[in-house]
């Protein structure tokens, strides 16, 4: 018994460290989100994963990049699993560049499954002059790059409101009450209806934000389902060797304690 | 290594034998007589070999496809997480089996400390142990800057600047450190080849940590030298293996939980962002392990000072076997350094905490608080305590105090509980 209560001190220990983390880069309580892939079998959301993509592609996509995806990625398992034909559309309506041909030259083409995501900006420098400075981070692994993940771009997509009277914003400065600080450079980006989903979802500012934020989650862990999956399988099979060995174990010390 | 006198049994065997004794080594390995009141805590020397041959193992493959470059270093992890065939698996198994390793050797080096496994006759082995986890301590850092995220670079940048301290010739050794003027690329192809080099030694030290482990034999919980083989012992094999076995899998299942379920808690949000040399993070924090050296380190107000403190409190461990002069090993016959040990543990874990912490207002006073008794414990109370306390009689054997041979049975028995400890 005493060396269960040892163990839960370590482990305790462990858990606060990291509670201490958090605590310290964000003041305000985040918004709980039930999210669909939380839990030891939990799964993306197809249909929302898809929506998500959508609201990433006409709102995020003309300031952030995802340049880690591919579009292959979008028809593959345990994604948006848009049909192959679906995800070869998509990537047809980008261009990319190409080349050098046989004569030398770069041309464009429009974009395969297998090319990467095309990004707003050519460049970081061009990114921040049409920006007013700021940088529009790469969201292929944003969701993981933040204190609070999922619950922490939801919570900032939602969170913004006109500042108190003490504070002053300068021009292209919001208020938003989860971001570190306060101030944030990119303006409220969803709205009741600014898009129209075409699976007839109604797009409140909620909807969309649960959905891109799951579509984010799965461009950040494209193989999460995998990996619930097989951690599922492995905890089960590691629990019934477990007991096994345990009882082996008895047998074959049963042979010392009876001499004693 | 007591039977010499092995022989194989086929021909070919004792041929092969004659030539190169491993069956001797290994018939060694089997019969090497174990203490049978071993409990738990004895199992994370198992438990750790199969920590640095998972850290091998896995840091091997993704060194396959892991490209050390600044400015494709994040990318290739990238590549790894999406790309590789179950790239995800091995590099999660890797990054937690850091955190998972650390875990086990604090356990283990806290019960050498609870049952003074550290005095004569086995400080070698206590000294070995404290190189290979200075070197676990360096491995450890360096592969964490290897992603090249912004937590990477950054502590990078801290730790080496730490050399910068040294007087007249600190900024020479800090710019050779680097290979340049700033943590860049050179520092990171420099720590990749280092961080695949370590393990290695660790491998060989770990071989000679074991090796001298088997010239004295093993410690006990009651801390006393037993005759070997007796009644007080059992062969290695099958006794430990299953046990040691029984324990790997309850820490596995531990393990695995953190690698499929939350793999990412034990490392920081912002090392998935890629290294940035002009942006600073609000917080630079080293990995949940070395905390409470980084919060002895930032107790200090002077940064030369600091840096001393650092490396002293890893150099008290090792002279430790002459700090404690106490001569009964175990603390369960010590009942005032029970006391004093726990109030230990509560001071590394509040230092642990204080490390992640602002090095400011409370926090500061109460690390630097811990840090002065961190030192208190090894330099003053243990060498007090050696001749000041006074023991509770210790028993002449394990079996004794079952066997109602032993005249102060009553007050051992409930503490020396032989089936518990099984």
């Amino acid at each position: 018994m005493k060396k269960n209560i040892k163990l839960l001190f370590l482990l305790t220990f462990l858990i606060s460290i990291n509670n201490a983390k958090a605590i310290a880069e964000t003041s305000q309580e985040l918004l709980k989100v039930d999210w669909s892939f939380k839990s030891f079998i939990g799964k993306f959301d197809r249909a929302s994963l898809q929506r998500g993509y959508q609201v990433y592609n006409e709102v995020c996509a003309s300031c952030h990049s995802i340049k880690y995806l591919s579009y292959r990625n979008l028809a593959e398992k345990g994604g948006p699993e848009f049909s192959e034909e679906e995800a070869k559309a998509i990537a047809s309506n980008f261009e990319v560049v190409d080349g050098p041909d046989s004569t030398g030259e770069m041309f464009t083409r429009s974009a395969r499954l297998s090319d990467k995501f095309v990004m707003p900006y050519a460049n970081e420098e061009e990114a921040k002059s049409t920006n007013g400075g700021a940088y529009p981070p790469d969201m292929s692994v944003l969701v993981k790059a933040r204190a609070g993940g999922a619950d922490y771009i939801y919570s900032l997509l939602l969170g913004y409101e006109d500042p108190p009277a003490d504070v002053k914003l300068d021009e292209g400065v919001y208020y938003n009450k989860y971001m570190y600080g306060n101030k944030i450079k990119m303006s409220a980006p969803l709205s009741d209806g600014l898009i129209e989903y075409s699976d007839g979802t109604k797009a409140t500012t909620e909807q969309m934000a649960k959905d891109v934020v799951s579509f984010l989650m799965w461009a950040a862990e494209p193989h999460l389902e995998q990996r619930h999956k097989f951690g599922f399988r492995v905890l089960i099979y590691l629990i019934i060797i477990s007991v096994l060995v345990y009882f082996s174990m008895k047998k074959i010390w049963s042979r010392i304690e009876s001499k004693v | 290594m007591s039977n010499h006198d092995y022989q194989p049994k086929s021909k070919l065997g004792k041929w092969f034998n004659d030539r190169l004794p491993l069956l001797t080594l290994s018939n060694h390995l089997q019969e090497y007589p174990t203490p049978k009141n071993l409990n738990y805590w004895w199992t994370f020397g198992g438990i750790l070999t199969f920590c640095l041959i998972t850290q091998i193992v896995t840091g091997v493959i993704l060194g396959m496809h892991y490209i050390a470059h600044a400015d494709l270093a994040f990318e290739s992890v990238e590549h790894i997480m999406r790309d590789v065939n179950y790239g995800w698996l091995i590099r999660y198994v890797h990054a937690n089996g850091a955190s998972m390793f650390f875990l086990a050797v604090y356990i283990h080096i806290f019960r050498a400390l609870y049952y003074g496994s550290y005095k004569s006759p086995r400080e070698v082995i206590w000294i070995i142990g404290m190189i290979i986890y200075f070197l676990m301590m360096a491995t450890a850092f360096m592969g964490y800057v290897l992603p090249w995220g912004q937590m990477s670079f950054w502590g990078a940048t801290v730790i080496t600047n730490l050399f910068s301290a040294v007087p007249f010739i600190g900024e020479s050794i800090t710019n050779w450190l680097w290979g340049g003027y700033a943590v860049d690329n050179p520092t990171l192809t420099r720590f990749f080849s280092l961080h695949y080099l370590l393990p290695f030694l660790i491998l060989g030290l770990v071989i000679l940590h074991i090796w001298a482990l088997h010239v004295p034999g093993n410690n006990n919980p009651i801390g006393i030298e037993i005759k070997k083989p007796s009644n007080d012992t059992v062969p290695f094999h099958p006794y430990i293996v299953i046990k040691d076995l029984f324990a790997l899998i309850l820490f596995l299942i531990v393990f695995a939980f953190f690698v499929f379920y939350s793999p990412n808690i034990l490392g920081h949000a912002d090392n998935y962002i890629e290294a940035n040399p002009m942006v600073t993070p609000a917080h630079i924090v080293p990995e949940w392990y070395l905390l409470p050296f980084y919060a002895i380190l930032r107790s200090v107000p002077d940064k030369l000072f600091g840096v001393i403190a650092m490396f002293a409190s890893i150099f008290v461990l090792v002279i430790l076997p002459w700090l404690d002069t106490s001569k009964v090993r175990s603390a369960i016959f010590r009942p005032i350094y029970k006391q004093f040990y726990w109030f230990l543990v509560a001071d590394v874990i509040i230092l642990g905490y204080m490390g992640a912490m602002p090095a400011e207002g409370t926090y500061l006073i109460i690390a630097r608080v811990a840090t002065v008794y961190y030192f208190l414990h090894f330099l003053v109370i243990l060498p007090v305590l050696g001749s000041k306390e006074k023991t509770l009689d210790v028993p002449l054997s394990i079996t004794e105090p079952v066997l109602g041979g032993y005249p102060n049975q009553a007050k051992t028995k409930d503490k020396l509980n032989i089936k518990e400890s099984l």
